[in-house]
């Protein structure tokens, strides 16, 4: 196996008491987009700053193509970045903006307008060259920022959260296009973001961060699917937490409300008795029974919220309680509070957390 | 009776200002005898002495400027970077000139650097005109700085800075490209201010023997009648100028660009 592009090697980071890193390592092929998804104060941008080199870090190594570059100031890493305020300088225009790596490394002038061109054609501003950025919207000013940061050719690009400042609708539709150019360009990208959705999206690799740690790393697949840890899992997506009982370690049965429910996955050696941290999507649970769905469990349904196509209804299954999902259906009335019935889910869509 | 008062109050304050400067303009025109003439201005304009000192203030006021954005820009800068912590202290140091008079300045320079000192600089023309540059730029720090840090917090240093250093720029290239054309208004009208106080300043250039504009204009009023009102005129009329000008480049500032937060 070839040696990874950017290496990140048990780094540490404290301000005097306080760890706000604690032993991070991370191994990113070339080409790769991985995004560092967490809440705000798990370390997340910490990390970044030290790949950028704006934060040295207490312990531990940052490797880029190979090179140690620990040591290296920020303005010999040859990384790009795109910040969440866009950061575009006031006194230049956007083609200046643009080109301003490029001026700094000593790129000819031609060669530098050919690139800047390039650039601005690539983000689709290309009109847009000689506006200054205070005459632009946030979401041409980061697209700009973007193309400035990437002008340069880096060897890795870092999004330090560049699209929590733009509303909505841009948001989305600059994911995308943050995606597309980066797959065109084939450039290693670190992304920073607390929003889930955005993570999920764009990723080729997740690292959810939790206290200074990387909790779990996964793609996007596995990090929603499966996530490891009780905070993966409340992170990511909406889920329902159960306790469950094991009752027979041998066949795999565990007791979730009055039913028992014969689990798929390890139980990590659990003994009867033990109680496991279970966790289940709500698109994983159907009301009612459903043919393929090997698990149900019966309760009694506690809450029914009817939001136009959808019906959110919750279901009290003992001490604990799960919410789903149903399509609503003109023909058949909404199921009533304090009705009895049979939650029905696949077993191997339980999961186990740690 | 209540939009009477503070017509009154502003009818009081332009005649206490207003007054003395047409009567002193009135004055000055009144060199020929029973008619307005220019005679005075013409007098002064014409003067040797007055081009010769006039010179010499105006090179020492841009050298005073040139100095004092090389001192300020790059303090103001880090101080906001790396050091905000020790700002109120630096705020405290650039007040100072302020409370402690000139004349004190002056006195302690000529004990440090007279010409039985380790570094005589009044043992030379060149060196007197480079202590007089230091003394210049010490006066007019409250304003400098003042102008430069008030610049700065328009704009979002830490951020910036990062972002040309991503693209490569070192310190000079960051401060030169990026930092300095964002605040040059700033920078503009702490350099008017500098230019304003350089040009009327006296008990430097007096006490440190220099032939600058302030002790012509002390040399003039002592003994003649109607150049010195004159001259004074010119005074406010550059000094007025200086302010204009404030006005005017601050309205090509860089327009700093719609703030995501």
């Amino acid at each position: 196996m070839s040696d990874p592009f950017l290496s990140i090697q048990n780094v540490r980071k404290s301000y005097g008491d306080v760890t706000v890193v604690k032993d991070f390592s991370l191994a990113v092929e070339q080409g790769e987009f991985v995004s560092f998804l967490g809440p705000s104060g798990c370390g997340k941008t910490t990390m970044l700053r030290i790949v950028a080199g704006f934060e040295e870090p207490s312990a531990g190594n940052v490797m880029i193509g190979g090179q140690d570059v620990t040591g290296l100031r920020p303005n010999q890493r040859n990384i790009g970045m795109v910040f969440q305020s866009y950061a575009l300088f006031p006194n230049m225009t956007v083609a200046q903006n643009v080109g301003f790596g490029l001026k700094v490394a000593g790129v000819p002038k031609a060669e530098a307008a050919a690139r800047v061109d390039e650039m601005l054609n690539l983000i689709s501003l290309p009109q847009l060259g000689d506006r200054y950025p205070y005459q632009l919207s946030g979401g041409q000013q980061q697209r700009v920022a973007l193309a400035r940061a990437m002008a340069g050719k880096p060897q890795v690009l870092l999004l330090d959260e560049p699209l929590s400042a733009l509303d909505a609708k841009v948001r989305v539709s600059l994911r995308d296009e943050i995606r597309a150019i980066q797959k065109a360009a084939g450039i290693t990208t670190i992304f920073v973001t607390h929003d889930q959705e955005e993570a999920l999206s764009m990723s080729d690799r997740i690292v959810v961060m939790h206290g200074g740690m990387a909790e779990q790393v996964g793609t996007p697949f596995e990090i929603y699917n499966r996530p490891t840890t009780k905070f993966v899992a409340g992170f990511v997506g909406t889920l329902n937490m159960l306790d469950g009982t094991v009752t027979d370690p041998a066949t795999g049965a565990v007791r979730i409300g009055d039913d028992n429910v014969v689990m798929k996955q390890s139980l990590n050696g659990a003994k009867a008795g033990d109680t496991l941290s279970l966790a289940l999507r709500p698109e994983a649970i159907s009301l009612g029974k459903q043919p393929g769905r090997d698990a149900s469990i019966g309760g009694t349904i506690s809450e029914v919220s009817f939001l136009g196509s959808v019906i959110r209804v919750r279901v009290g299954l003992g001490k604990d309680a799960v919410s789903l999902d149903t399509f609503n259906n003109p023909a058949a009335p909404p199921p009533r509070v304090g009705e009895k019935t049979e939650i029905s889910f696949s077993s191997a869509d339980l999961l186990v957390l740690h | 009776m209540r939009r009477l008062w503070p017509w009154l109050a502003l009818a009081v304050g332009l005649i206490y200002f207003i007054l003395p400067l047409l009567g002193m303009t009135e004055f000055s025109l009144k060199m020929r005898r029973g008619v307005y003439s220019f005679d005075a201005y013409a007098k002064v304009l014409a003067d040797p002495r007055f081009q010769e000192t006039f010179t010499f203030s105006v090179v020492m006021a841009l050298a005073t400027i040139l100095f004092g954005v090389l001192l300020v820009v790059p303090t103001a800068y880090w101080v906001r970077l790396k050091l905000p912590r020790l700002r109120p202290y630096i705020e405290f140091v650039t007040l100072l000139p302020l409370v402690i008079p000139a004349i004190v300045i002056v006195f302690g320079y000529i004990r440090l650097y007279n010409t039985s000192s380790w570094l005589p600089l009044t043992g030379s023309a060149m060196g007197t005109n480079i202590l007089l540059i230091f003394g210049y730029a010490t006066l007019s720090l409250p304003y400098m700085y003042r102008a430069v840090d008030t610049g700065l917090r328009t704009i979002d240093v830490a951020t910036l800075t990062e972002a040309a250093q991503s693209l490569g720029a070192g310190w000079v290239t960051i401060l030169a490209r990026v930092i300095l054309p964002n605040v040059l208004v700033a920078v503009l009208s702490g350099a008017f201010v500098t230019f304003a106080i350089v040009l009327g300043e006296f008990t430097m250039a007096a006490l440190l023997n220099r032939p600058a504009f302030g002790p012509y204009m002390q040399l003039l009023g002592a003994n003649r009648a109607y150049e010195p009102a004159a001259l004074a005129v010119i005074a406010f009329a550059i000094t007025w100028g200086c302010m204009a000008l404030i006005q005017i480049v601050s309205r090509f500032a860089p327009k700093a660009p719609v703030n995501p937060h």
